[in-house]
């Protein structure tokens, strides 16, 4: 009974990307939106019903293998599910954001070509990423990763025509490599280790191998649970964009604006911390990978915040504001505050879809001008989507009550109660980064939904509410947004939600240090707090500069004008990738064009055989005089040479 | 009685005396073939000398088959040596050297 729901909620979103996809021409743009929606639908409500069963009626863990691809000596190659609290918590909001992405795309691929494309894409999103949350080994979580990783890549280039969309796919499939080249060497590093490719198995084979050393190169002893958490989490830097392999996020959004909404904002780049904490019984056992967790996590969470404030593409201010939030769940993660992180995730999944669904709302009314700067006063053309959009970016910068308030504040209480290394200097960061997110956040929101109008008097005349596909999505994220955080936080954070599910070690545990009463009593706390006068700060701030004095923005620009350049070059991380590695490797290939190919295949094996055959032929036919004696001559010196052989030997 | 290294003697000088014939002559395809059939005529003094000597027949009877075959030859030889004749009206041994590659 159980495996068979739970099959149906994985395959329902394949069979309906099938359809849409290789139908596509049989069935039209209303019957490939049909049948996507009906199989992402039957997932949703079905991860509803096992969200309900985990969460409510208090279901068993369930832990089996579907099929057994392959036994390799003793190592075994399995589809299996996993399904216990975090699982479904994960199903539940990657199926709702999906849904809801489904619907509103409707909407906004509405005149576009590919629109049964892009539907079997989402839905094959979809199929792949709860593939990667309900596995229970990590061979099918590695199959998951991949394949949401293709299908970004496909998405991002939707596009594909134009040339920064195909250009920004590709640097996204190569920038995730690199982190996959790490998490697939972690995954190597388990399975040889603890002979295990099972989650379970794993786990349980861990604890015995915590003093393990092991030699990498040279004398060095390195510990064997510090090199394994530091692989994996290679991976999740990639898949969840951590500095330094950040740089594919910013540019995936020359996807559609739904693709962002569902896969790099929501569910797919969450994937790294999804990983990270269902791996918490290894991570527990290096501070040394939590620390370089913490650390990462710190400074995506602020540096990138600081990339936000001054864009001026709407969905790139989101995508930065994106990297930033991440960044907040890494650094959750490093401190062992899991719970957090993923509580973080789930809000941060509303909240954001919601924001982006709104940007992509906002650049259907201003019919695909992403410019923030052209924007103004579209809150009188669009209520619905000014409403929801301000309702998303207030749970964003953590307004107390907000979704997002509840989930930021935890995770910055935990950094302040941790003693592990670079927990001062990931604090600091964090609460600036409170700062940072509340202004940029509301510079996009006062710029695009107040002041002046539009720049251009001509799209005023176009300027209107967006329709009811796209505005139901938004009204339905909104309400999670608000209000998931308050009635959650006291279980999933604080409570027993995760029992059992989340390693955390006693000396970690900097959840358990945080007084815990209510979730009123956590907002009331809040009030003695920093984070919360710095986000009504910048708030504050971004009310002032965008619509009292826009004079001071540009004033500090150029007084400023070093901070501007970096920011604006993004730390030149992109310039830094060109030039190494894309310049590197061009070198690279062109040497051994030049050598390998040119001059060793080429010159001495292809062509140097051929000509060492023609010169020798050359050298050959003087022998070939054709005259009938010269013939004669050399049968008679063999005949005398045989002969001498016959005798003399 | 003549000795068996007498017959071999004569018979080495007749096979030299064709080589040298095949070699010196610069003119006459003619003459290439007679002295192609003087080295079987010496190949064939050896063969009945050596079966007389080992009281063997087998050597005469292969005389027999190479005569035979050298009459054959001589006759393809000849009509080959016509035809070029005809079509080139020479038979000097350095003008015919189509086989140089």
């Amino acid at each position: 009974m159980m495996e068979s729901i739970l099959l149906t909620i994985v395959l329902a979103p394949l069979v309906g990307a099938a359809i849409a996809g290789l139908l596509r021409n049989q069935i039209g743009k209303a019957g490939a939106h049909w049948a996507t929606i009906l199989g992402v639908g039957t997932s949703c409500v079905l991860s509803m019903y096992i969200l309900y069963l985990h969460a409510f009626a208090g279901a068993e863990v369930y832990n089996q293998s579907v099929y057994t691809w392959m036994v390799s000596d003793g190592l075994r190659f399995e589809v299996g599910f996993l399904i216990d609290r975090l699982t479904a918590m994960m199903m539940a909001v990657v199926t709702f954001v999906s849904l809801m992405v489904h619907i509103y795309t409707i909407g906004y691929m509405h005149d576009e070509d590919g629109y049964q494309r892009f539907f079997s894409y989402i839905a094959l999103f979809t199929f792949s990423m709860l593939m990667l949350v309900m596995s229970n080994n990590f061979l099918q979580l590695f199959f998951g990763w991949e394949a949401v990783g293709l299908v970004s890549y496909l998405l991002i280039g939707f596009y594909f025509k134009k040339d920064t969309a195909v250009f920004a796919n590709m640097k996204a499939f190569l920038v995730n490599r690199v982190g996959d080249f790490g998490f697939v060497l972690g995954i190597a590093a388990v399975a040889m280790y603890f002979n295990t490719l099972d989650y379970a198995e794993a786990f349980a084979a861990a604890p015995a191998f915590a003093d393990t050393t092991i030699n990498i190169w040279g004398d060095e002893q390195w510990s064997l649970m510090t090199v394994v958490c530091i692989l994996l989490f290679i991976g999740a830097m990639g898949k969840s964009a951590q500095v330094p392999l950040h740089v594919w996020l910013p540019d995936s959004m020359e996807g559609p604006t739904p693709i962002s909404a569902l896969i790099h904002a929501a569910t797919m780049v969450t994937a790294g911390i999804f990983m990270v904490a269902r791996m918490s019984p290894l991570y527990e056992m290096s501070e040394t990978a939590l620390t370089f967790v913490l650390v990462i996590g710190a400074t995506t969470a602020f540096f990138m915040g600081l990339i936000g404030i001054i864009q001026n593409d709407i969905k790139r201010v989101v995508a930065y504001s994106t990297l930033s939030q991440l960044g907040y769940m890494v650094a959750a993660l490093g401190v062992s505050a899991y719970a957090a992180g993923l509580f973080h995730l789930m809000t941060h999944a509303f909240f954001k879809a919601l924001l982006f669904l709104a940007a992509g709302s906002v650049i259907m009314g201003m019919h695909h001008d992403q410019d923030i700067r052209n924007m103004g006063g579209i809150r009188k053309y669009m209520p619905i989507t000014h409403w929801t959009a301000l309702l998303g970016s207030l749970a964003l910068i953590g307004f107390p009550g907000f979704s997002g308030f509840f989930s930021k504040d935890a995770i910055i209480e935990a950094v302040h109660y941790s003693t592990i290394d670079g927990a001062g200097y990931a604090y600091v960061l964090l609460v600036a980064g409170v700062f940072l997110t509340a202004l940029y956040s509301f510079r996009m929101y006062f710029l695009v939904f107040h002041g002046k109008g539009p720049r251009d008097e001509h799209a005023k005349d176009h300027l209107h509410e967006s329709p009811w596909v796209v505005t139901l999505p938004l009204i339905l994220l909104a309400i999670p947004s608000v209000f998931i955080g308050y009635f959650t936080v006291g279980d999933m954070v604080f409570g027993d939600y995760f029992n059992g599910i989340l390693t955390v070690a006693p000396e970690h545990n900097t959840l358990g240090q945080i007084e815990f009463t209510s979730a009123w009593g956590f907002v009331m706390h809040a009030v003695h707090g920093v984070p919360l006068y710095l986000a009504l700060g910048g708030l504050f701030a971004a009310w002032y500069v965008y619509t009292r004095k826009p004079g001071i923005a540009s004033e500090l620009r150029t007084r400023l004008d070093w901070a501007h350049f970096a920011l604006d070059q993004k730390y030149g991380f992109d310039h830094f990738n060109q030039a190494v590695f894309a310049g590197g490797s061009r070198l690279l290939g062109k040497f051994f064009w030049n050598v390998g190919d040119k001059v060793i295949i080429d010159g001495i094996a292809v062509n140097g055989s051929a000509h060492t055959v023609g010169w020798l032929a050359s050298v050959v036919r003087f022998i070939q005089t054709g005259y009938l004696y010269h013939y004669a001559f050399a049968v008679i010196l063999g005949l005398l040479g045989l002969l001498t052989w016959f005798v003399v030997r | 009685m003549i000795s068996l290294s007498e017959y071999l003697i004569v018979s080495a000088l007749l096979f030299s005396i064709s080589i040298a014939g095949i070699f010196l002559n610069r003119k006459n395809v003619l003459l290439l073939l007679m002295c192609i059939e003087l080295m079987l005529l010496a190949v064939n003094l050896n063969f009945v000398a050596f079966s007389h000597y080992l009281n063997d027949l087998q050597g005469q009877i292969f005389v027999f088959f190479i005569l035979t075959v050298a009459a054959a030859e001589a006759a393809i030889g000849l009509a080959i040596l016509v035809v070029v004749f005809r079509t080139r009206r020479t038979i000097n041994v350095d003008e015919l050297k189509d086989l140089k590659g």
